[in-house]
């Protein structure tokens, strides 16, 4: 079994490195700051007894206020899982910095997330909209889109 | 080498045309209208043979509504295609647009003008039969890269460049494997090539009949050679911007040249019109009808092969062997006595048998990645 | 003196025989060879994200149908999965083997579909293809026994199923099962050896293991570059954990790879048909569970072995009958991620060859 990690064990870890980083923990997933984001990913991939070297998916969310990404790694060595998750608070133009250049999984679900829900990423090489053309003004899928 | 009772005087009298009131022109005359009807018919015969037998060796039917077994697909196929409408591309060159097809038809009927219907029944009995056909069907690419260039679409082109490169290369081992046959026959015509086939030249010589084949089907573009008209890949290749008449011109030379192979391979290796109890024509229209079904049989069971291994088959694997053939069928040529022939099948065929599974040894269909 | 040659733009599709549904890849190319290449998508989206917010669970699963629309069962499997997750509603026993069974026969019928259009792409006119769709209609004609359809079967339901299955089914399913083994073997003896197709695909287009890791890549495509990574063995779902099976996987990572993973999975998935066929138990089909569910509010991500490769739902509810949000990973677009770099320096025939044996279906791919 996948064994999911819980995110106050993962939070001491990452409190020593990146002190501040992390807003909030609770049993399933882990919130951090969206400026530390990449930092902390970058040290989850690579850190021994972690290892995170797969990006299973990028959903993001719109509750009213803010904007909410979820990130599911996973490690294919130990065969654990971590959900963390950031939030953005802006309504006209959110942004959060960039996975790709750590995971090439993230650049299509970025774009989509791009297109669909308007939030762009800081740090993507390549961020147009990807299931709807190019001309199309506002974003689908945010809940006061229609 | 081969007692050739062709060479008699006698023999050569009876092959020019007969006697007639008006002699050569009413000749020529039933002749054109025998090698046109033939052609056609055939033509619509091979399509059948084609879909039905594609069909049943797929596991499905194929056409069985047209007529009794769907014998008349291809005519209910024709009229549809005639009564299209025919859509010119803007952007092209018309006049070559609608010159391609006539070019590359016109060439597969002139070549029955020297293929035997039985002894002497020849439109016109050259005595250099067989280089006037490979001279003639050089010129259907030609057609073909008409078609290409005209269309003013760029996967048509990449078709035609693909087609003419892949028709250039075969047409050496294809020469090559011609002359092994007539070194034995000693003659260029074929008529004479069919009466010197007393046993048929599929026996005395396997490799040439395995290397002709092989290179007809590629100079015909035919599976597993088909790369020009691929239709998973480039959507039909040369032909994409053509319909109505002009589509059915290609389709028809497309099938036309299978028969013009078939023939071909008919009359120089399987004895043309010879055979016991059955009329020669008859004879001659079962010999072509069975070498078609091979190729529609390779043609169903093969994957399609890339254009660079294509090539590599064409120059590193068929041209060796060619010439192998060539200088082996020589040596026996000159020195094999006479009253032993049928021990040269068994020979011949054991020094197929071990060149093609030692070069296939060596042979790496090359090409792969380009580095970018 | 050097020929002046420059490169040209060809659009291959979105209107094409071989791109699996309307792809569109721009190729820039150097005569023959390919040296840039753009897939532009998006041509088949339907916003069913968005469409789930509007209707209840029970309501999206015909939705979920035409995600994969040669796979439904396991899409239905995947989102109900995620709903039972989220509410925590538990599954009887028969509708739990029930639902391994079809999920295994429709893995079977997809890489049917999968090795026949693969094979096709390389030239083989028709013939495998149609050869494979034989076997298919025999699995299809078994789901149609079951929920009347024979495409997109909205036949799972949260808590298991409405009705138990027809009398006939298990018979015919256990026939099915002693003929497929020989048609596998048929398919091997014509093509496992077969020296063009190994001249085609044996190879090309490569997908080294690092790279198919950082791309998320998975499913057969995964498997095929060395990593033994099933969402079967690794995190199992439902009740794999009872069945013995093997994870076939490859070593180079190229098309040829793809293709006998594909086709060995097939045969490991009627050793599982065979032994749930043998263990299923008699019992109720469906869980007790209201007609309009209203699960509370929270959020689950479940996520199953699909035919194409890791299918995951996560849905967040706020205690209404509609789903909050409700997002699926699909996997043929993450495996789309690398296609440039498989593709560049190949030339346009095994361009489309390489795309095929990534196996997607656009209606995943844009949703």
């Amino acid at each position: 079994m996948t064994l999911a990690l819980s995110g106050e064990e993962v939070a001491t870890k990452l409190e020593q490195q990146f002190p501040g980083s992390i807003i909030e923990t609770s049993k399933d997933s882990l919130l951090a700051k969206n400026e530390s984001l990449f930092d902390l990913v970058s040290f989850l991939k690579t850190a021994p007894g972690l290892d995170f070297s797969y990006l299973s998916t990028i959903t993001a969310v719109d509750y009213y206020d803010y904007f909410e990404l979820v990130y599911q790694l996973v490690s294919l060595e130990h065969n654990h899982s971590l959900v963390l998750k950031t939030r953005c608070y802006e309504r006209e133009s959110p942004a959060v910095p960039s996975l790709v250049s750590l995971y090439r999984g993230a650049d299509y679900q970025e774009r989509e997330i791009y297109d669909l829900m308007g939030i762009s990423f800081e740090g993507h090489p390549n961020l147009k909209r990807i299931v709807l053309w190019d001309g199309f003004k506002g974003h689908p899928l945010r809940k006061d889109y229609l | 080498m081969i007692s050739n009772p062709s060479l008699s005087l006698e023999h050569y009298w009876q092959t020019l045309p007969p006697n007639w009131p008006g002699g050569f022109w009413w000749h020529w005359l039933l002749f054109t209208v025998i090698v046109i009807a033939f052609v056609l018919l055939l033509v619509m015969g091979f399509i059948w043979i084609e879909r039905r037998g594609m069909g049943r060796m797929q596991a499905r039917l194929g056409p069985n509504r047209a007529g009794p077994f769907g014998l008349l697909q291809p005519v209910a196929d024709a009229i549809k295609v005639l009564l299209k409408e025919d859509i010119i591309p803007a952007k092209g060159d018309k006049v070559v647009h609608w010159l391609a097809p006539v070019v590359a038809f016109a060439p597969t009927l002139m070549i029955f003008a020297v293929v035997p219907f039985s002894d002497g029944a020849v439109l016109a009995d050259l005595n250099v039969g067989i280089l006037y056909v490979v001279a003639i069907s050089s010129i259907s690419t030609l057609g073909v890269f008409m078609a290409g260039w005209a269309s003013s679409n760029k996967y048509s082109l990449v078709a035609a460049m693909r087609g003419v490169a892949a028709v250039v290369s075969y047409e050496i081992p294809l020469i090559v494997a011609i002359a092994g046959v007539v070194l034995i026959a000693g003659s260029l015509s074929l008529n004479q090539i069919v009466l010197a086939q007393d046993i048929p030249f599929i026996l005395l010589q396997p490799l040439g009949f395995l290397l002709f084949f092989i290179a007809g089907c590629a100079e015909i573009n035919r599976s597993p050679f088909d790369l020009m008209e691929a239709d998973s890949e480039i959507v039909a290749g040369f032909h994409i911007e053509y319909s109505g008449m002009k589509f059915a011109m290609f389709y028809l030379a497309e099938y036309a040249e299978a028969l013009v192979i078939s023939a071909i391979i008919a009359t120089l290796f399987l004895g043309g019109w010879r055979g016991p109890v059955l009329p020669p024509w008859l004879w001659f229209v079962l010999k072509v009808a069975i070498v078609f079904f091979v190729m529609v049989w390779t043609r169903t069971t093969l994957p399609r092969i890339r254009i660079d291994q294509l090539m590599a088959l064409a120059w590193k694997f068929l041209l060796p062997l060619a010439l192998i053939n060539l200088f082996v069928t020589a040596i026996q040529v000159l020195a094999w006595p006479e009253a032993l022939l049928w021990v040269m099948i068994p020979v011949n065929i054991a020094i197929m048998v071990i060149l093609v599974l030692i070069w296939s040894k060596f042979f790496k269909l090359g090409g792969g990645r380009v580095e970018v | 003196m050097a020929l002046k040659t420059e490169p040209f733009v060809l659009n291959i599709g979105p209107v094409h025989p071989s791109t699996h549904g309307v792809f569109r890849m721009r190729a820039t190319l150097d005569g023959e060879v390919i040296i840039d290449l753009e897939p532009v998508f998006g041509y088949l989206h339907r916003g069913i994200e968005k469409l789930a917010e509007e209707r209840t669970y029970t309501g999206g699963i015909p939705l979920t149908d035409r995600l994969d629309y040669l796979a439904s069962m396991s899409n239905n499997l995947a989102y109900v999965l995620a709903v039972e997750k989220l509410a925590g509603i538990s599954v009887p026993e028969r509708a739990e083997y029930l639902r391994v069974i079809l999920a295994e026969l429709q893995r079977i019928a997809s890489h049917l579909i999968a090795v026949g259009a693969f094979l096709n792409d390389c030239g083989a006119f028709f013939t495998p293809f149609l050869y494979m769709f034989r076997e298919r209609e025999k699995i299809v004609d078994l789901f149609e026994m079951l929920s009347g359809q024979r495409l997109l079967y909205n036949y799972m339901r949260i808590g298991g199923f409405t009705q138990d299955i027809p009398d006939e089914f298990l018979p015919a399913l256990e026939k099915f099962v002693k003929q497929m083994p020989g048609f596998i073997d048929e398919y091997d003896r014509f093509l496992m050896k077969n020296e063009i197709l190994l001249a085609r695909a044996k190879g090309v287009g490569i997908l080294p293991k690092e790279l198919a890791i950082n791309i998320s890549a998975s499913g057969p495509v995964l498997r095929a570059s060395g990593v033994k990574w099933d969402i079967r063995k690794v995190d199992p779902y439902s009740i794999y954990e009872r069945f013995e099976f093997e994870i076939p996987t490859g070593s180079a990572g190229d098309c040829y790879d793809r293709y006998r993973v594909r086709v060995e999975e097939m045969r490991q998935s009627l050793r599982i048909i065979r032994q749930a066929m043998e263990q299923i138990p008699p019992g109720a089909m469906r869980s007790e569970v209201p007609h309009l569910v209203r699960p509370p509010a929270g959020e689950a991500y479940a996520h199953i072995e699909a035919p194409k490769g890791e299918l995951g739902f996560y849905l967040v509810s706020d205690n209404s009958i509609a789903p909050y949000r409700c997002h699926i990973r699909a996997p043929s677009l993450i495996n789309l991620t690398a296609l440039r770099e498989m593709i560049i320096g190949w030339k346009i025939q095994d361009a489309i060859i390489i795309f095929g044996s990534i196996d997607i279906t656009m209606g995943e791919v844009d949703r």
